[in-house]
């Protein structure tokens, strides 16, 4: 028995994730920042779209929403600003932040409104069955990319940095208690809070990449990542082989729900 | 010393903990399901419950 | 209250702010963006908020959000607009989520002939999400209606946890007309539903109470809520279930259709001693009326039938009127949509005749009035 149990559905597992999947290593991650953060249960809510790693809504012991695909991030700025005292944290995957929802987490970002979005980057669509997402890199084979993607991927943190969020992180599932610390920060800052979480789908990425099981993928992530302050000490020969992880941007901006409160504040006194 | 609890019917058998164990202490049965192969060797240093993505594995170091 | 010069979508605004809308999302489109201004401008005043949003989908997703968080929610919009926004309307049926959706109707399809009135969206009003789920839509033809029925819209969506559907219509979204609104103390406010019980007590959000509607939680309530667009039992978690799947479905149908006499509006004018009968809707039954005018002067002896209700659509009405008159005329902006249902519900009865119009302009009451003597001198060969 763990403290952070109280955080999840017990009677909802085992959950849905495949052998080896690291979705239950990210939703353990958040539900033990979440109890570090010392965020009030009742006044917490957990919002997803739709994908392998929406469905860590429904473990989740908090008010929570499973949202339609794309969308978790224009339904939490709602809650949040129907109700500024909420914290509100967004689990969405790559395909579910990054293609279909592309527009919204950008303008998510843009608003730097005070959601702390986790991202599961597997790099695959998982729930249907293996698909190339905008983050599966480049050569990489997918159901939909047999001789390897074509497209060029995404860095969703140097995407969202651009779009004004305020809190920018990587970890992986190998890297767990950074992990828990990045997303322990994120919640701490009030504004738009991107979380990557590289994870593993050994199932439909995995295996079409002879990437090896799941502990083998941990394994690599191991050896290609790097704390931001080392790898920036890297060649560029270098860099090409390795990904940062870390913070790797904190910025300062105003919050959109207060900001709005500001603005609720003047119209009800009257100002124009 | 540790006592390793296990929640067998969440185990998938992904083999994550056995790989990172640094003392062999777990394996696989021919169900694929995880057990405790050699209690002694354990040294709580939490590896397996650190990773396990199915909250199958517990390690608590006992107090002396 | 003094009288006012308004226009159609600012009614629509106000009325929806005097039922408790204190969030509206959106995206502009003409010609609904007067009613994303308004509420731009009043709702803070009131404590409310408004957000402009990225897309049309996010102001459909933004407003369901601010309902769970416990807000009355508005959004407006038009053809290519409604359309992005199906899939979320749809969510909102599913997940009994309250919401109301403006529709100011203009020609499409696509972007279509900007931004000329139609009526072109009433079938897509019913059936534009995938799936099985009822609807209720309604449709003002005055300024004054477009306040009382935004105050309805609310009350529905509160009532019944189900989106609805303001089918405006171009026209009387920009037409001005000279109103006298109702006090606040003589509006009625249907409240956000609320759990009768607690968590300890078997509280199960979506367990349905007599009336078929579930009292859902709101969230930071701390009843730790599960809310999703599969579909599920009365602990909001999904299932597979067969049995389930069709008991929802079932439900979902029957909360409407038990209420459907309730909530089917309308008005008639000169029916006692109808022979035929003209039935419009929106902006295109004034120029019905006036058309019906008209031919009574030239002495037919034809009556009217207005409908406010569009969905559920008002069956047992259409049916009584078919049964006495010699034909239905049915004008309608549009290539013939909603005469299709007159023709459901008559049942063979009577004639039903279409009128459609398309060609961007609204209805001369001279047409509706030519085709009333076509109809009349049609049925007496």
């Amino acid at each position: 028995m763990r403290t952070y149990e109280k955080f999840f559905r017990m009677n909802r597992l085992p959950h849905i994730w495949c052998p080896g999947c690291g979705n239950g290593i990210v939703m353990k991650a958040i539900v033990q920042a979440i109890e570090k953060a010392g965020l009030d249960q009742d006044k917490t809510v957990i919002v997803s779209g739709i994908g392998c790693s929406s469905r860590a809504s429904g473990y989740m012991n908090f008010d929570t929403l499973h949202t339609a695909h794309g969308r978790a991030i224009p339904f939490a700025t709602g809650i949040k600003l129907a109700n500024p005292e909420l914290n509100v944290i967004v689990i969405t995957g790559d395909g579910d932040a990054t293609a279909i929802g592309g527009n919204h987490f950008i303008h998510g970002a843009r608003r730097n409104i005070d959601l702390t979005v986790v991202l599961f980057n597997n790099n695959i669509y998982g729930m249907t069955g293996g698909q190339a997402s905008p983050l599966t890199p480049h050569g990489k084979k997918a159901t939909t990319a047999p001789y390897g993607t074509v497209d060029r991927a995404f860095d969703p943190c140097q995407l969202a940095q651009a779009a004004g969020a305020t809190f920018v992180a990587r970890s992986t599932t190998f890297h767990v208690p950074q992990t828990v610390d990045a997303i322990v920060q994120g919640i701490g800052n009030k504004g738009f809070s991107l979380i990557e979480t590289i994870t593993q789908c050994p199932i439909a990425y995995g295996r079409k990449n002879k990437l090896g099981d799941a502990a083998n993928m941990l394994k690599w992530m191991s050896e290609h990542a790097a704390p931001l302050a080392a790898y920036n000490k890297l060649s560029d020969e270098q860099k090409a082989e390795k990904f940062p992880i870390g913070v790797l941007y904190k910025g300062a901006a105003p919050e959109y729900s207060a900001e709005y409160a500001k603005l609720i504040k003047q119209a009800m006194e009257g100002k124009k | 010393m540790a006592t390793i609890e296990l929640i067998s019917k969440r185990c998938k058998g992904c083999n994550i903990c056995v790989a990172f164990c640094p003392k062999k202490v777990l394996e696989l049965d021919t169900l694929g399901k995880v057990y405790v192969k050699d209690q002694g060797a354990c040294i709580a240093c939490g590896q397996c419950e650190l990773r396990c993505p199915d909250y199958a594995i517990y390690v608590t170091k006992e107090e002396k | 209250m003094k009288a006012r010069l308004m226009q159609g979508n600012e009614a629509c605004a106000e009325g929806a702010l005097a039922a408790g809308v204190r969030f509206f999302g959106g995206y502009p489109i003409t010609p609904s963006t007067e009613i994303a201004e308004q509420m731009a401008k009043e709702l803070p005043k009131v404590g409310g908020t408004f957000i402009q949003m990225e897309d049309e989908i996010g102001g459909m997703a933004v407003i369901l959000g601010a309902s769970l968080g416990g807000k009355k929610v508005l959004t407006a919009t038009s053809g290519p607009g409604f359309s992005l926004k199906q899939e979320l309307i749809g969510y909102a049926a599913i997940a009994e989520i309250p919401a109301v959706i403006v529709n100011v109707q203009r020609v499409g399809p696509s972007t279509g002939q900007p931004t000329s009135p139609s009526q072109g969206d009433i079938m897509q009003i019913r059936w534009g999400t995938h799936g099985d789920h009822p609807m209720i839509a309604l449709a003002p033809w005055t300024v004054r209606e477009a306040f009382d029925v935004a105050v309805m819209a609310v009350n529905y969506a509160e009532r019944f946890r189900t989106p609805v559907i303001i089918a405006m219509d171009e026209v009387v979204g920009h037409m001005r007309e000279k109103v006298v609104l109702p006090e606040a103390n003589e509006i009625e406010i249907y409240p956000r539903r609320k759990p009768t019980a607690t968590r300890a007590e078997g509280y199960q959000p979506f367990t349905p109470a007599e009336d078929l509607v579930p009292n859902v939680a709101n969230f930071g309530d701390g009843y730790h809520i599960h809310v999703t667009g599969l579909i599920h039992d009365e602990t909001g978690f999904p299932s597979g279930n067969a049995q389930l799947t069709k008991e929802c479905t079932d439900r979902w149908h029957q909360k409407i259709a038990r209420v459907q006499d309730e909530i089917t509006h309308y008005d008639e004018f000169f029916m006692d001693d109808a022979e035929f009968v003209v039935l419009a809707y929106g902006g295109t039954a004034r120029s019905a009326y006036a058309g019906v005018e008209a031919a009574r002067e030239k002495g037919i002896k034809v009556g009217m039938l207005r409908l406010m209700t569009i969905w559920p659509f008002a069956d047992k009405i259409v049916k009584k009127a078919a049964a006495k008159a010699k034909a239905i005329l049915v004008p309608e902006m549009n290539y013939g949509q909603l005469v299709h249902e007159v023709e459901r519900a008559a049942a063979g009865q009577t004639q039903v005749i279409s009128l459609p119009k398309y060609n961007t302009e609204i209805f001369e009451p001279s047409e509706i009035c030519e085709a009333i003597e076509t109809m009349a001198k049609e049925a007496s060969k």
